[in-house]
Order: C-alpha cells, then sequence, then structure tokens
C-alpha cells in the first residue's frame, strides 16, 4: 500500500471497466428491489452478482471473484428461487409486493450506504493498491489461510454445520423440540 | 494478449463471440421466418395433450433441504481450491491436511445427521 496519489486522467482502461461494472450492478440491485416479478428479482440478482464478481477480477481478486460466480451466482440464487417457488404459489406478477414501508426502507438504506462510503473515504482516502496480478490467486490465499488463519477456518466448519442442522430442523415437519 | 488482463480479455471476447453467436442465430431465424401465430400455435406443447394449469407451481419444501445442502458443500469445496495449492508446499505438511479433515469432519457430522433425520431418503 502507498500513498501516492496517482493521476486520476486519463482514466485507466481498468478503472472505465471497473465503473461501467460498478454502474451495472448497483442498476441490477435497484431492479432487484423495483421488479414486479420475484422470480425475475433473483434473475436480475444474478446480473447484479455477476458484475460484482466482474469487479473483483478488475481487481486483480481472482480467487474471490470466482468464489463469487460459484457461491452467489450458482449457490445462493438456487436457494432463492427454490425458496420463492416453496413459499409462493402462483407465482406470477403480483401487485402486492411494494411494502408499506417503502419510505422508510429507502431513507435507511441511503443512510447505511452513506455511512459505509464515508467511513471508507475517511479512512481510505490516501491509500492506494498497486493491481498487482496474482495476488488474489489461490495460492496465496491458500497460504495466508492456512499459516495464519486457521482458526476462523475451522470456526466456519462450526458455523456450516450450525447452519446445516438448523436448516435440516426447520424444513422438517416431525422434528420437535423437547 | 497475455498477462493476467490480456487473458481475461480473451475470455470476454469468447463470452461476446457465444453471445453474438446465439442472438445471432435467432435474430436471423427471426428474420427469415413467416410471423403468423394463433392461439393454437402459441399454447405449450404437453405430449399433444392440451396443458392444464398455469406454468407457475408449488413445489415440495422437501427439495429445499437439497438446494441448501448443495449450498453448504459448494462453500465447504470452495475451501479445497487454495487447500490444494499449498498443502504439498513445504512449511505446511500433515498439519495443514490435519486441518482440512478436521474442517470436513465437521460437514460430515452434519451429513450424519441429515442421514440420521431420513432426509436423504426418497419417499
Amino acid at each position: 500500500m502507498n500513498f501516492a496519489s496517482p493521476a486520476f486522467w486519463p482514466p485507466t482502461t481498468q478503472e472505465i471497466v471497473f465503473l461501467l461494472l460498478g454502474v451495472i450492478a448497483v442498476g441490477s440491485a435497484v431492479l432487484v428491489v423495483t421488479t414486479r416479478q420475484l422470480v425475475h428479482a433473483a434473475l436480475w440478482l444474478v446480473v447484479s452478482f455477476g458484475a460484482l464478481a466482474g469487479g473483483y477480477l478488475v481487481l486483480t481478486a481472482e480467487f474471490v471473484a470466482w468464489v463469487q460466480i460459484l457461491i452467489y451466482v450458482g449457490a445462493i440464487v438456487v436457494l432463492l428461487l427454490f425458496g420463492i417457488m416453496l413459499t409462493r404459489a402462483p407465482i406470477g406478477r403480483s401487485a402486492d409486493l411494494d411494502s408499506g414501508n417503502q419510505i422508510a426502507a429507502l431513507v435507511v438504506g441511503v443512510a447505511t450506504a452513506g455511512v459505509l462510503v464515508s467511513v471508507l473515504v475517511a479512512g481510505f482516502r490516501h491509500a492506494y493498491m498497486p493491481l498487482t496480478p496474482g495476488a488474489g490467486a489461490a495460492k496465496p490465499l491458500g497460504s495466508s489461510i492456512f499459516r495464519t488463519w486457521v482458526l476462523p477456518f475451522e470456526a466456519l466448519s462450526v458455523l456450516l454445520l450450525a447452519a446445516l442442522i438448523g436448516a435440516i430442523v426447520l424444513s422438517r415437519t416431525d422434528i420437535r423440540g423437547r | 494478449m497475455d498477462g493476467y488482463f490480456g487473458s481475461y480479455v480473451v475470455v470476454a471476447v469468447l463470452l461476446a463471440i457465444g453471445v453474438g453467436v446465439f442472438a445471432g442465430g435467432l435474430l436471423a431465424n427471426r428474420m427469415l421466418r413467416p410471423h403468423r401465430p394463433t392461439v393454437e400455435k402459441l399454447t405449450t406443447y404437453e405430449c399433444g395433450v392440451d396443458p392444464v394449469g398455469e406454468g407457475w407451481a408449488q413445489s415440495q419444501v422437501r427439495y429445499y433441504v437439497f438446494t441448501y445442502l448443495y449450498v453448504v458443500f459448494a462453500v465447504d469445496a470452495v475451501f479445497l481450491f487454495p487447500w490444494a495449492t499449498v498443502f504439498a508446499a513445504p512449511g505446511f505438511g500433515t498439519t495443514t491436511l490435519v486441518e482440512m479433515f478436521v474442517f470436513l469432519a465437521f460437514i460430515a457430522i452434519g451429513i450424519l445427521y441429515a442421514y440420521r433425520k431420513r432426509v436423504l431418503t426418497w419417499t
């Protein structure tokens, strides 16, 4: 990390692609919450997650980008689609999707985004990372996980176990608490 | 076209070519074919029988557990990739191997639970 400010003009190709991907991510995220079809909301989420993965790729976080594709686009969206198909039927165009708390939700969303952006700008305004390809590949990540972050990694397995058992208990009606 | 960004430009170009071939095929089809739809032609083909009801249907809650198992194992498998690149490298060795198997053992308890609660059986 260095503190020498690079020139912002002319923008590099990476910066332009990153900005475009950011616009796609935000635009499709807005469509997720405004579409009238619940299934389309899940599909727009695919676009949003995909653009986010593209952003990771531009930042040379290669492994995280493909994990984003595998986990979020592959697994989480399938989970969401199944959740929609299980709970709402029929699931065509529905008019009752707008909550009465729209204004409050908008205020909370904008305020949260404001806090996050201002914290990031205040903390990292003068910090610049060179985009070195290979730093975000599987191997450096593996060595940092298994050298430094072994305990969080093992704690994660307990979290996954708890989530798995919780899902089984919730979806089975014949397993009762004592 | 080599280096990190060059190789991903190749991926993006390949993706664009794929989308182009697909969209071009559909577009050429649309421009060449006659277009005279009737109600019968627009009906969903269902083995020659008139379709009943709607396409949107509710599915069984039991499938949710299978998708959930898939999510858990996708998260699980993601950690195998960085592990596979380093566990044989000097400075890692048996400890790293054991750490991964401890991780997998915790997940295996979940599978054992699912098996004992007969989630994986098909009734």
